[in-house]
């Protein structure tokens, strides 16, 4: 067993945990986004970041951090507040989120995200990319200007449902997700349609055809029901 | 009377549904008149923008040369100056043509030869994107929501006036 610290409380973790496995065992809730139980953590998005105070308060992500003995967690602070902020900030402002007709809305993680850390307001430039939208699909559409790239239908896809069908194209900015290297939905012969990537996406990106605004209600624990019942393998 | 506080409406490219929401104050809007002097809105008669404003609420997309021209001199003539839904925050709706060219969107609108918006004429020319508020000037507070709801329009304005600062919490900014 390890001892550490999370905001001042001193709580017991097995080798091995992450930060943010444990500070949800003891009930302290830490915002999160690319996580998502069931899938392998990636610690892309950074809105789980904490900081370590007896290491210059560094700033690590929750979600792939594993606990230390003696680590001095700070979860929630002015300073967290703001940086977890910004970076949502810049997810609204990189592609075109219109919350008042997207079929999420009401029920999206980000939107939530926006609302939990006090965003009223984004404080730079919006980009308005030019993104397309993929209704290829009989049952499921995406829609890139929603998307977060938080990667979460790719893992899904790969470790869950063992398709491979998702997958990244482009770099930095110009990441995308991506169907059988690039070819519209609808034709890819590796996808099941199962519908998991829909689940696991936190935002309208993905969604089920023929959904109104605000109509597309998620179930992501799904991907951790299904994981739940097989030997862990990653 | 002069202790009441001046409160101006502005509404541009959006669909009228923040003023349409703050007209859903109902019978609060009774209240709304003993803390208050509407002095320049849509919905009263003076066509100037007046001095003196104490609060600017704007509600709409600033998309045209036009609306700019009044999102500047309501700034000057404002001590508080209020984004009133999200179309004045994020440009929502509005914002949608933003990925295009400005003259490709009014070609494919209104087809070849003259077309009003392309300059100042007749209708103000069309800016090259639709931007919220804060693009072009300071925006002192928002109240996000498409549209917010009456509670919150009322919540803002109360807490506003009464505490001198408006506490809008939790569930009270969520956009859309």
């Amino acid at each position: 067993m390890i001892t550490l610290k999370l905001d001042g409380r001193e709580v017991r973790a097995k080798k091995g945990q992450t930060i943010l496995e444990v500070a949800t065992e003891n009930g302290i809730r830490i915002p999160t986004l690319c996580y998502l139980e069931g899938l392998s953590p990636k610690g892309t998005c950074r809105v789980c970041m904490v900081e370590i105070a007896n290491r210059n308060g560094k700033l690590v992500p929750a979600c792939v951090t594993p606990v230390e003995e003696g680590l001095e967690v700070i979860t929630r602070s002015e300073r967290l507040t703001r940086l977890r902020r910004t970076i949502v900030e810049m997810l609204f402002l990189e592609r075109n989120h219109i919350c008042a007709f997207c079929v999420s809305n009401g029920h999206c993680e980000l939107q939530d995200l926006a609302v939990e850390l006090g965003m009223d307001h984004v404080t730079f430039p919006y980009r308005y990319p030019g993104l397309a939208m993929d209704l290829s699909h009989d049952d499921f559409g995406l829609d890139h200007n929603r998307c977060v790239v938080c990667g979460r239908c790719v893992r899904a896809c790969s470790e869950v449902e063992g398709a491979f069908t998702w997958g990244f194209t482009g770099r930095g900015i110009d990441t995308a997700v991506a169907t059988d290297l690039g070819i519209p939905w609808g034709l890819s012969e590796t996808c099941t349609s199962c519908g998991k990537c829909v689940q696991a996406c936190p935002t309208g990106a993905l969604f089920e055809r023929g959904m109104a605004t605000a109509a597309q209600v998620k179930s992501p624990e799904i991907i951790r029901e299904v994981t739940e019942r097989r030997p862990r393998v990653f | 009377m002069s202790s009441k506080v001046r409160v101006a409406t502005m509404w541009f490219s959006g669909c009228s549904g923040c003023h349409m929401s703050f007209l859903d104050l109902d019978e609060r809007l009774i209240e709304f008149a003993e803390l208050a002097e509407l002095v320049y809105s849509p919905i009263v008669d003076p066509k100037e923008i007046p001095d003196g404003i104490d609060v600017a609420l704007i509600e709409g997309t600033v998309n045209t040369t036009e609306q700019l021209a009044q999102l500047r001199e309501i700034r000057e003539k404002a001590r508080i100056v209020v984004a009133f839904g999200d179309c004045a925050i994020t440009g929502n709706v509005p914002s949608m043509r933003n990925p295009r060219p400005r003259d490709e969107v009014l070609r494919t609108v209104y087809g070849g030869g003259e077309i009003p918006g392309l300059e100042d004429g007749a209708v103000p020319a069309l800016l090259p994107r639709a931007l919220p508020l804060q693009a072009y000037v300071r925006v002192d507070h928002y109240i996000p929501g498409c549209p917010p709801d009456a509670d919150r329009i009322w919540k803002f304005i109360v807490t506003l006036i009464k505490e001198g600062k408006p506490r809008l919490e939790g569930e009270e900014i969520r956009f859309g």
